[in-house]
């Protein structure tokens, strides 16, 4: 993409911070975050959200981030996107903190969004320039080819005119995939993207990622899924207020990291379905 | 054809014409917001809020506007500290400033000797009192909230359906809620003339609502919608007038039976969509 090149080069973009040559795309350090000062009953009397979160994302990465609910992972996006401040510790992209990048792209879960919105899926994807455009300044032709352009590339570009209430599980994803790619987003958080979706749609959702990772864009992506978190990332950290692994697959999926990850938590873990992928990796 | 005509000579009337259609299109404009952020609560609130700025004004012989503006801008303003800085839910802290300022603003008017005429003025409307200075001021500030709205537009799209998506962007968030709440207010103001406290919720989101079934876009939603509020507010005035109604509840009713009608029309579509696609399944 236009936008990387620009910044890999060092020049400053027209928006949004520059980027530090040689950072790591994302690094938390020594990070903690409290339950505003509450002791909420659903974390068994812990009063912090996150503890001493440290870890690194190299450009590219594709990172499955997976735990118990209540285990933080909505905090920690909160925290990388700039929406939630560490109480210690720093968040750093590309070297910066988050607050002035608009390189940082959130899909949202399914049930955040408000579908019956009176917008077709190419305003949603335009939504996504709305950052480089500017105050007071509307989307221009070259806008409208990087939103047109965008939907090609998630094999989306039949829906531009649809009305997003009118879409399926699976379309959703990708609107909103192109969504970031209009940003030119090189970090790409999604919230439990793959829930309710039948084997070929979570294929063909990563093979959009696939083709993301070809521009160097690096992928955070929360699942309950231990099975495809072991086949299709490069990394997986496993979370539970504290980084438990973040290791590859084989190895971050050991029995007592699973354990010490969900041990004391089974009662959280959602439906069947994801017991049974926990008791298998126990066999190994 | 005298039917249209007849009132049109007297200049009141053409006024309140006037008063009605502007009033129309600015707030089921703003309307789209209030409902597709589902502020319906917030509106109702922020309307009754201004009458003791209105009724302050009233009785130092000010502009009513005047004091409609300045009691609207510090109860958005209040509304926002609020919720932002209390553990107060929303609703809550909305109800008891609303409730509040509300009863001031009564207590205040009843100072007056003819205060039941008074307060039936303000609480449903006096459209055929409008005066020149009055509708220039509507017009004005009418035209300020729609040039805002039009120069915020995208961004207003944005903290609307996603505020997520408005953070990471880096949008100013905190500064376009205030603007949105700030608007809605002058809004109110531009609108107590015509509809009065008790009835601003109804032009404020019935025209949108009704909007909301027939389009597929945000500013064909608007565009509608500002159709059906300027129609409400035509017909409202001519309803007034033969009628003998006040201003107010000739709008309002105007604009909930095209409400009616626009959802027998959305509900007989659906029925039709609905045996479309189950045919093909069917076969």
């Amino acid at each position: 993409m236009k936008a990387t090149i620009m910044r890999d080069t060092q020049a400053a973009p027209a928006h949004g911070v520059a980027h530090e040559p040689g950072a790591p795309t994302l690094e938390l350090d020594n990070v903690w975050v409290s339950y505003n000062g509450k002791l909420s009953s659903g974390n068994g009397g812990a009063s912090h959200a996150l503890e001493a979160v440290t870890f690194r994302v190299e450009r590219g990465e594709r990172v499955a981030v997976v735990g118990p609910n209540g285990a933080g992972k909505s905090t920690l996006f909160k925290l990388i996107v700039g929406t939630l401040r560490p109480d210690r510790g720093r968040v750093s992209i590309f070297g910066h903190g988050p607050d002035g990048h608009i390189c940082i792209a959130y899909v949202p879960q399914r049930n955040q969004v408000d579908w019956n919105f009176p917008v077709t899926v190419e305003d949603v994807v335009m939504m996504g320039r709305v950052g480089q455009i500017g105050l007071l300044r509307r989307p221009g032709k070259s806008d409208w080819g990087i939103v047109r352009s965008a939907l090609g590339r998630v094999g989306a570009a039949n829906l531009a005119h649809k009305r997003i209430g009118e879409l399926s599980g699976g379309q959703q994803q990708r609107v909103f995939l192109a969504r970031a790619l209009a940003q030119e987003a090189e970090l790409v958080l999604l919230d439990e993207p793959l829930n309710g979706l039948d084997t070929p749609t979570q294929e063909a959702i990563i093979a959009i990622l696939d083709d993301l990772r070809r521009d160097g864009v690096t992928v955070l992506l929360a699942t309950h899924d231990l099975d495809l978190a072991a086949e299709r990332f490069d990394r997986i950290m496993l979370l539970n207020r504290r980084v438990i692994a973040f290791e590859p697959p084989a190895t971050a999926l050991r029995a007592d990291n699973l354990l010490r990850a969900y041990g004391g938590h089974l009662h959280h873990v959602d439906g069947s379905g994801a017991m049974i992928v926990a008791d298998d990796c126990f066999d190994n | 054809m005298d039917f249209l005509l007849d009132p049109l000579q007297y200049d009141f009337i053409v006024r309140a014409l006037l008063a009605a259609g502007i009033v129309g299109v600015v707030c089921s404009i703003l309307g789209v917001y209030i409902v597709l952020r589902g502020m319906a609560f917030l509106g109702d609130a922020m309307a009754h809020t201004i009458l003791p700025g209105v009724v302050a004004a009233f009785l130092l012989g000010w502009p009513l506007a005047v004091g409609a503006l300045i009691m609207g801008v510090l109860t958005a303003l209040g509304i926002g500290v609020l919720t932002e800085r209390t553990a107060l839910k929303e609703d809550t802290a909305i109800g008891v400033i609303f409730a509040g300022l509300f009863a001031l603003g009564v207590a205040m008017l009843s100072l007056r000797g003819n205060y039941s005429i008074d307060l039936a003025h303000f609480l449903f409307g006096n459209l055929l009192g409008v005066s020149s200075g009055d509708l220039l001021l509507t017009a004005v500030l009418g035209v300020v909230v729609l040039v805002l709205i039009f120069l915020f537009y995208k961004e207003f799209l944005v903290i609307s359906f996603d505020p997520v998506l408005a953070e990471t962007l880096r949008l100013p968030t905190r500064f376009l809620n205030y603007l949105l709440l700030i608007l809605i207010a002058v809004t109110i103001v531009v609108a107590l003339q015509v509809v009065g406290v008790a009835l601003m919720l109804a032009i404020l989101v019935t025209p949108a609502a009704t909007a909301s079934f027939v389009t597929r876009r945000l500013p064909s939603m608007m565009i509608v919608s500002a159709v059906i509020g300027v129609f409400s507010g035509v017909v409202g005035v001519y309803a007034s007038y033969y009628l003998n109604i006040p201003s107010g509840p000739a709008v309002v009713l105007t604009a909930t039976l095209i409400f009616l009608l626009g959802l027998a029309v959305a509900a007989g579509r659906n029925r039709r969509g609905a045996l479309e696609t189950s045919a093909p399944e069917a076969a």
